[in-house]
């Protein structure tokens, strides 16, 4: 903790008084610049006060000035741990704005890359949340030897390891090799063997169970009102996953179902994501059966890449929402007509998600808040945009 | 259900609200009366609105306007698209944070970044941009600082590191400050869209 | 189950993969770590940093007719081009400038995608770290020019694709001009 502040309330010796800590925003366990203001009773936490901003730079000024086109590659700094999944959401908000058809290949490859995002984002999330834990960097090294896998493929197919750039209106930049494809079908036939290796190192871990079992709950109908989403909400028991309701892209043709925790502590948010991988991996199985020979973007798509300017959608307005790994991604973008978007919105998952903060830490210990906000899964480039 | 039968539902349960059909969503006339819509959609067993996907705040130059996406987490239906629309010297709407907590942050953002006042909110404040930020960014008259032209703070400094500094690009940095200005350029402003 | 059971399972988990990444290919769990500088993963073909010229042949010989369309599409606008013009001031199909930002570069490959001339493409050089941000990461246009071989080099399928395009084209221009000329040779041209 970087500074402490001592408010003197009274001046009777015998009463306690209550410490305001300042955590952040130069701290490793708060995955970023975020800031909090934690007043604290002895250890026990009487309120906490987020402060964002600190990487705020205005995305959608920076959007409403560009061309649709040139807005891909921003969208990738939103949530930089899963640029394929922020790229799918603008990608299918253009889409249902201008109404463009997306090709059957395209669909598979997209539907591929967002699995294998949801696979770099949750195994990654749960190597921090035991480093806020003090599991120092074990589990995270294991993580990030799958993960970076994954962006090596992210880097044969896209060109980039992090800021992919990938997806286009109607289709993706480039196709993906049968080369590419075999290689993810390697990575993703031995996933579940790592997966098993990792629970073996956590899942009965007896000090990860104490630590995270009862902390942090948060009820069902709390998070529905506080509009959370993902797997946070999942982990409350509340049935809700974009994929299912939606529909979106191809996700219909796939079966695979939805983890729900029953508690919502800590433990459930760590447990949903393991088992959301699982299932992940059964939907990447079927995707890599099912993908075939094919456009990989609608040739009608294809003269805008030449002509961003082109490019203008009719007047009218589009909400396009994706399951990303954090929660519910969605873009609100208003067409004027020209080659600009008049009004573009990001619906950010790690910024709504933190609006049960104070709900979940209150009451617990000062350590206990940091693990809450690393089960919360936030990623300051979107939070702050 | 589409959204006509959505209106006249609206319009029928709750006397003297009238909506009007705007590019598949609803405009609630009276900014006054959109607690008492969202409340409707909210509870009736016949919509069970139970989830605020998405607030945000746009400016068309003539009024402000705030969006409001609403879907059903228990009948997973939706969205039902509400907009409300105020004048821009008076830019004041009922809150929905005592009814979905999840639109705090996101009335603090557009409150932010649009200048919209929600009323009766818990606690209205900027939440990215510092206090004593003067203006609204996302507002389409807001004035930007021209990244092309250098104010006369800049130049000492980039020549104080021993940058060159064309000899017409001082000049107009010291007109600037003479003038009391800083270095500030007019946003070419756009037909309003919807 | 005994109270300590599962700790003890995953210090197992953790020997085993301590002995085992001796041993294992990197692909299996041993070690994907390389000692850099001395030792380097390959990079990918389609890997992109930041944008070049290429030139074909000498480096007057450049593709870039000074079009603009890259500055202007280019997101964060860290593309500059001045076309040049001749002594009667008119404009000439190359730039007179060319300079890129990198430090303000952010690595998209829009430039590339929009290029109408095959002219802008993505290096694969990075390590361009400097201490001077003023001299040395703005490229200006003679830093910026590389050779078709080069870029044959480091994306050989990418620029095979673009040397065939290109051939094909000329054919075509070839061609069309040969059929245009022909006509003229055969009447006689009409008095006006």
């Amino acid at each position: 903790m970087d500074e402490k502040t001592v408010t003197v309330q009274d001046t009777n010796p015998m009463d306690t008084e209550t410490l305001e800590v300042n955590f952040g925003p130069q701290h490793p366990s708060t995955h970023g610049v975020f800031r909090m203001n934690i007043v604290l009773d002895g250890e026990t936490i009487v309120s906490v006060k987020p402060v964002m901003g600190y990487l705020h730079r205005n995305h959608e000024q920076i959007a409403e000035n560009l061309t649709y086109a040139a807005v891909m590659p921003y969208t990738d700094r939103l949530d930089y741990f899963n640029s394929m999944a922020n790229n799918f959401g603008y990608a299918l908000a253009v889409e249902k704005l201008a109404r463009i058809e997306v090709p059957e290949r395209a669909q598979y490859i997209r539907v591929i890359m967002a699995e294998l995002t949801r696979l770099v984002n949750h195994v990654s999330v749960i190597g921090f949340l035991l480093n806020d834990l003090g599991a120092f960097f074990t589990p995270v090294l294991y993580a990030f030897r799958e993960r970076e896998k994954i962006l090596d493929i992210f880097e044969a197919i896209s060109g980039s390891r992090m800021m992919c750039n990938y997806f286009r209106f109607g289709g993706v930049k480039r196709d993906v090799s049968d080369a590419d494809l075999e290689q993810i079908r390697k990575i993703v036939q031995k996933f579940p063997a790592f997966l098993d290796e990792f629970e073996a190192l956590l899942t009965k871990n007896e000090i990860l169970c104490m630590r995270c079992q009862n902390v942090g709950v948060l009820p069902p109908d709390l998070a529905v009102n506080a509009s959370i989403t993902g797997p946070v909400l999942r982990a409350s028991g509340v049935n809700y996953d974009i994929r299912k309701v939606d529909r979106y892209s191809i996700y219909e043709r796939f079966s695979f179902r939805i983890p729900l925790g029953d508690k919502g502590d800590v433990y459930d948010r760590y447990y949903v994501r393991i088992l959301e991988m699982r299932e992940s991996v059964k939907i990447l199985e079927q995707a890599l059966k099912g993908i075939r020979p094919g456009e990989f973007i609608h040739p009608k798509s294809t003269s805008f890449l030449k002509l961003p300017r082109n490019f203008k959608p009719p007047v009218g307005e589009a909400y396009g929402r994706v399951e990303s790994p954090k929660g519910e991604l969605g873009y609100y973008l208003v067409s004027d007509g020209t080659p600009q978007p008049w009004r573009y919105h990001v619906r950010s998952p790690s910024l709504i998600n933190l609006t049960v903060l104070e709900d979940l830490c209150v009451g617990h210990k000062v350590a206990d808040a940091i693990i809450i906000l690393g089960s919360i899964d936030i990623i300051l480039g979107e939070l702050d945009r | 259900m589409n959204i006509s039968e959505i209106k006249s539902k609206i319009e029928s349960a709750l006397p003297g609200v009238s909506v009007k059909i705007v590019s598949q969503s609803l405009l609630v006339e009276k900014p006054g009366n959109l607690t008492r819509v969202v409340r409707y959609l909210k509870d009736s067993p016949e919509f069970r609105m139970d989830y605020l996907a998405s607030v945000t705040g746009a400016d068309y130059l003539d009024y402000l306007e705030s969006v409001y996406h609403l879907y059903s987490m228990a009948k997973k239906t939706g969205p039902i698209v509400l907009r409300v629309r105020v004048r821009r010297d008076e830019p004041k709407i009922p809150s929905l944070a005592r009814i979905y907590r999840g639109a705090e942050f996101q009335e603090r953002e557009a409150y932010d970044l649009f200048g919209i006042l929600y009323e009766n909110h818990p606690d209205l404040r900027r939440l990215f941009l510092w206090e004593g930020f003067e203006g609204f960014p996302l507002r389409k008259d807001y004035l930007q600082e021209d990244s092309e032209i250098l104010e006369a703070e800049d130049i000492q400094w980039l020549e104080e590191h021993g940058i060159p500094i064309p000899e017409d690009i001082r000049k107009q940095a010291h007109e600037l400050k003479q003038q009391g200005l800083r270095a500030l350029a007019q946003k070419p402003t756009k037909e309003s869209g919807v | 189950m005994i109270f300590g059971s599962g700790i003890i399972r995953g210090m197992f988990v953790t020997l085993k993969n301590f002995a085992t990444s001796y041993f294992r290919k990197p692909d299996e769990g041993g070690l994907f770590t390389v000692e850099y500088p001395e030792k380097r993963i390959p990079l990918k073909e389609r890997f992109r940093s930041f944008p070049f010229l290429v030139y074909d042949g000498t480096p007057e010989n450049l593709r870039c007719t000074a079009c603009d369309i890259c500055a202007r599409e280019c997101p964060p606008k860290c593309i500059y081009v001045v076309r040049a013009a001749d002594q009667d001031g008119r404009p000439l199909r190359r730039p007179a400038a060319f300079t890129i930002d990198y430090s303000v570069c952010m690595n998209c490959g829009m430039c590339e995608e929009v290029c109408p001339f095959d002219s802008i493409f993505m290096d694969h050089e990075f390590e361009i770290a400097s201490q001077d941000r003023y001299r040395e990461l703005v490229y200006t246009l003679t830093k910026l020019l590389k050779s078709n071989e080069y870029f044959n080099n480091i994306r050989p399928r990418d620029a095979q694709a673009v040397d065939k395009k290109r051939r094909e084209a000329e054919e075509k221009k070839k061609l069309a001009a040969a059929q245009a000329a022909k006509p003229k040779l055969d009447e006689p041209p009409k008095p006006v």
